[in-house]
């Protein structure tokens, strides 16, 4: 039976409560005396629901509670959670303002919300169109989101939502149709003529253009029809769903003279002409846009590039074709490009190269580029034959400029180059999503004798370590007693010779075989660098990575060193002291010695990048192990519970993907929290800090045999 | 017909395997064999080369013995070990063994699988030496003179791990395979399964697609084997959709996206 309703009083007491009412002066009267009308069940709801907003923003918390209950008896318990958490994910991105907005229009929710089950969206779909679109020959396309679909010919931009028709798998074909027909126009050349300056010539530049997309568009068609029926198919039975004509009427003789395998878009555009005067029919839905100045920037751009990472690559290939030959011969002198009839290209040829009449294969990434140019020029021309001189190209050409991270500190705040990691907030029980901005830096190299001054302080636990980690190590040994094996087991069978003998049952157990080693490791070591550390702590952090470093390279598990730290969550950092592929060297060592405690613990994005970093490693076991001295806390937000279950919960999303991870600390109040963060045998604390680095390689070895 | 059962070194090959020459392949291989050189295939999956091993075996009229490499063989399986039966230790010849004291032609497939001891008895096969070690019968065993030696390995998909010493390599002639041309492969595929050019055409097409996506969530795009058993379905009546879905898509990912993906372009062509 269901539990007896609260009082409109209660209610009250509680919203007073949850809202602060003290410091927000909000009147609570009229939403609790609504809500003591509902039953248990939906007051239960609602104030659960306050209660997870309230921490957000109180406002919001105080509207969400307003309008659902006008609006509770006709809606569903599943759109208010939603809706409620699209608001406070609109407040992450935005601020107030929007999210307000978001919150006082219900309606407009439900209408997108409509959309987004009946519609496909860019999310859903560019995970199964990009690698289909991949898939499809040519160049290597870009899919990105945007308010219209067009191309600039690097990248096809896709609206957000579709849901022109009832169903999502429909919207999806609509989707495909769109993707394949802006991929058309870079595959069979419609961008190959000077567009813009073409249409300029017509009285009506805009009209000329609509009119040359829709020739283009019945042109691609055609291709498509040849090259993709299945597609073609497909299109044709959407456009029938949409209540589009096949072909706009009275455009039937000049859709037919684009059919053949020979059309080009100079044909579309010398037929603008003639439909100039012909009724201007309604675009098709899937064509898209047709941005042919957006188009031509980036081809201008590209072909620039791409000329000189030709030549250079030319350059390359002589220099090594140099090399192999004999010094008496004569040197390599002339490139050349041979046409070789190829049905499946969409000229009917392909090129091969020579050099001196000689085949020659370039590289793939050289293909590559051949395609590439070959889409844009139609051709190669025989300028771009000639290998690039020393320095005749300067090196932004071909080299992707970044912008450094560390102008974060200086003032230009950017995100390039940075993982976004989402972040747990337990009140809202809830994501925040893409909430913490991470970059990976390198720990400035200290070249001093930190390291040798620690090997000679611990002389004697290095021996002892060398001692006991050696005899961890699995060599190959032999096993005896086996059924099968490489050879006979000689003493197992004597014995069971004279088994035989007495009279008793002889053993099938005669053989030796080779045991291997199978210790397949990969450990992440994860080292609190923030200010707390100053002194002390951080020495025996740094003498701790040099033993346990030594102690591993016996073992010869994989392993990387990342220190943490950050300030607030636009700034969180992973200093890298070594990484996965790195060796013990120098410059690791000089990295060690050079770790300097930073500013405060953000714990959750330092597990979560490093989850992602381990996960990269082939590996049978993954340890991530947490070098710390305390509870997470950063500069504003990051205290108390909301730090530990972040970090509580960016572990257990590590462990859910098979990672084991473990806490050292020497925190005495560690057994306070690390039962909740690591789970009750995942952790260790260690009271003296002095005897860390003499703890961290034992420990080590316990959990790992 | 009842399964026979046969002693590797007495199984002959003997109706021509159809086998479609790309290059001179054949020639050299003839050539290599007949000076006595070993050989190393390189080249994708499924692009013919144990394909080609039987259609020279049986042109050379050789008993063929293929060792399908993998991380647990060791040297005592290629040579041999002694097995105890009735109270007596007898000694076995592994597959290597048999095939160099029979003359027969031995094929290990994906070598670089196998452990390292294995080049111990790989090596002075492989060069002018033509012997084989037997340390554990003190014993080396010369090569017969018919006796030929080929190893295959994929140059894709292995780990740094897992690469050719140089040492090994250079004492091979190498063939390198890759997929046949677009017009060979169709040729192929019809020849192999009877199905309409059309329909082989289009599994070219097909294949080509998932070869683009190599290294872009697939690790390898469809063999030609692939495509074969595709056309085989659809020959025996199954729609190519859904061939195309069961014998390709399904062989290249687990991943519903990719497996979408996938699907999606082979209902482009079909």
């Amino acid at each position: 039976m269901e539990k007896p309703p609260l009082t409109s009083a209660t209610v009250r007491q509680l919203l007073d409560e949850i809202l602060e009412v003290e410091f927000s002066f909000i009147n609570t009267a009229p939403v609790a005396e609504a809500m003591g009308q509902l039953s248990h069940g939906e007051q239960h709801f609602l104030l659960e629901w306050v209660r997870r907003i309230a921490p957000t923003n109180i406002e919001l918390a105080h509207q969400f509670a307003r309008i659902s209950l006008a609006r509770l008896p006709s809606l569903d318990h599943d759109l208010l959670e939603s809706w409620a958490l699209h608001a406070m994910d609109t407040y992450d991105r935005s601020g107030l303002l929007p999210a307000m907005r978001v919150m006082k229009n219900l309606d407009g929710y439900m209408e997108l919300a409509r959309r987004r089950t009946s519609g496909a969206t860019f999310e859903q779909v560019a995970r199964v169109l990009l690698p289909f679109l991949h898939g499809l020959a040519g160049r290597r396309l870009k899919l990105e989101q945007a308010e219209e679909a067009f191309t600039d010919t690097e990248t096809i931009y896709l609206p957000p939502v579709i849901a022109l028709l009832p169903t999502v798998e429909e919207n999806f074909v609509l989707y495909k149709g769109m993707t394949v027909v802006l991929w058309a126009q870079t595959r069979f050349g419609t961008f190959l003529v000077p567009l813009s300056e073409s249409l300029e010539l017509f009285p009506d530049p805009a009209k000329a253009l609509r009119l040359f997309h829709m020739l283009e568009t019945l042109r691609l068609q055609a291709c498509l029809a040849r090259e993709l029926p299945g597609l073609f198919r497909a299109l044709t039975r959407l456009k029938k769903g949409l209540g589009e004509a096949d072909v706009p009427p009275g455009w039937e003789a000049v859709a037919n003279r684009l059919t053949a395998k020979e059309v080009s878009s100079s044909d579309s555009l010398d037929l603008i002409q003639e439909v100039y005067h012909l009724p201007e029919p309604d675009p098709f839905r899937f064509q898209g846009r047709l941005y042919p100045a957006k188009a031509e920037a980036r081809m201008a751009e590209r072909i620039t590039r791409e000329k000189a990472l030709f030549r250079m690559a030319l350059a390359q290939t002589l220099d090594e074709v140099r090399e192999a030959r004999a010094k008496r011969e004569a040197p390599p002198q002339r490139f050349d490009l041979r046409k070789v009839p190829d049905e499946t290209q969409p000229g009917g040829w392909r090129l091969e190269m020579e050099l001196d009449g000689q085949p020659v294969s370039p590289p793939e990434e050289v293909r590559g580029l051949m395609g590439s140019i070959l889409l844009d020029l139609g051709e190669i021309p025989d300028e771009y034959l000639v290998p690039a001189g020393p320095g005749e190209y300067p090196p932004r050409l071909f080299r992707e400029e970044r912008p450094d991270p560390d102008e974060v500190w200086q003032g230009t705040y950017h995100e390039e180059g940075a993982h976004i990691y989402n972040e747990w907030d337990f009140r809202r029980q809830h994501y925040h999503k893409k909430w913490c901005v991470v970059r990976e830096k390198e720990v400035t190299p200290v070249y001093d004798d930190f390291v040798k001054g620690v090997l000679e302080k611990h002389h004697g636990q290095v021996r002892h370590l060398r001692k006991t980690f050696e005899a961890m190590r699995e060599e190959e040994r032999i096993l005896r007693r086996q059924p099968h094996g490489d050879d006979v087991d000689i003493d197992a069978l004597v014995e069971a010779l004279a088994d035989a003998k007495s009279g008793c049952e002889m053993s099938a157990r005669l053989f030796t075989r080779m045991h291997r080693n199978d210790r397949d490791m990969a450990v992440a070591f994860m080292v609190d660098m923030s200010g707390s550390t100053r002194g002390w702590i951080n020495d025996a952090e740094r003498e701790s990575l040099v033993l346990l470093g030594k102690a591993l390279d016996i073992l010869g598990d994989r392993y990387a060193i990342y220190g943490f730290s950050g300030m607030t969550r636009k700034r969180c950092e992973l200093y890298r002291v070594k990484a996965f592929d790195e060796p013990n060297d120098e410059t690791v060592q000089a990295r060690i010695s050079g770790i300097r405690p930073k500013d405060y613990t953000r714990m959750g994005f330092a597990i979560r990048h490093l989850s992602f970093l381990l996960n990269q490693v082939e590996a049978r076991t993954r340890l991530l192990i947490t070098l710390s001295d305390g509870k997470p806390d950063d500069y504003n937000d990051y205290h108390g519970e909301y730090g530990i279950e972040d970090t509580r919960r960016a572990l257990l999303e590590a462990r859910r993907t098979g990672i084991h991870p473990f806490c050292i600390t020497i925190d005495e109040q560690g057994p306070e929290y690390l039962p909740r963060m690591y789970g009750p045998a995942s952790y260790a604390v260690v009271d003296d800090v002095r005897s860390l680095p003499l703890k961290v390689a034992d420990i080590y070895r316990r959990l790992t045999t | 017909m009842q399964a026979r059962s046969l002693k590797p070194e007495e199984y002959r090959i003997l109706d021509e395997p159809y086998y479609r020459p790309v290059g001179d392949e054949v020639q050299i291989f003839e050539a290599a064999y007949r000076n006595q050189l070993p050989v190393l295939l390189k080249g994708p999956t499924g692009c013919g080369k144990t394909r080609f091993m039987e259609y020279m075996a049986w042109r050379l009229e050789r008993p063929l013995i293929t060792v399908s490499c993998h991380d647990d063989l060791t040297a005592a399986d290629l040579v041999g070990r002694f097995i105890i039966t009735g109270g007596e230790t007898v000694w076995v010849d592994g597959p290597l063994a048999r095939a160099v004291r029979h003359g027969g032609i031995c094929y290990l497939d994906e070598v670089v699988e196998a452990r390292k001891d294995t080049t111990v008895v790989i090596h002075p096969l492989a060069d002018d030496r033509r012997v084989l070690p037997m340390e554990k019968r003190g014993e080396v065993l010369e090569a017969a003179e018919d006796f030929g030696l080929t190893i295959s390995f994929n140059p894709g998909y292995q780990s740094v791990l897992k690469d050719l010493k140089p040492s090994t390599r250079q004492r091979f002639v190498a063939l390198e395979f890759d997929y046949p041309s677009a017009e060979v492969e169709g040729e192929i595929v019809m020849a192999e399964t009877g199905v309409e050019r059309e329909v082989a055409d289009n599994l070219v097409k097909f294949a080509a697609m998932t070869r683009n996506l190599k290294g872009n969530g697939l690790e390898e795009g469809a063999s030609t084997r692939l495509l074969v058993h595709t056309a085989k379905l659809i020959a025996a009546g199954i729609a190519p959709l859904a061939a195309c879905r069961s014998a390709v898509a399904q062989a290249l990912s687990d991943d519903p996206e990719m497996l979408m993906a996938v699907n999606e372009l082979s209902a482009s062509l079909f």
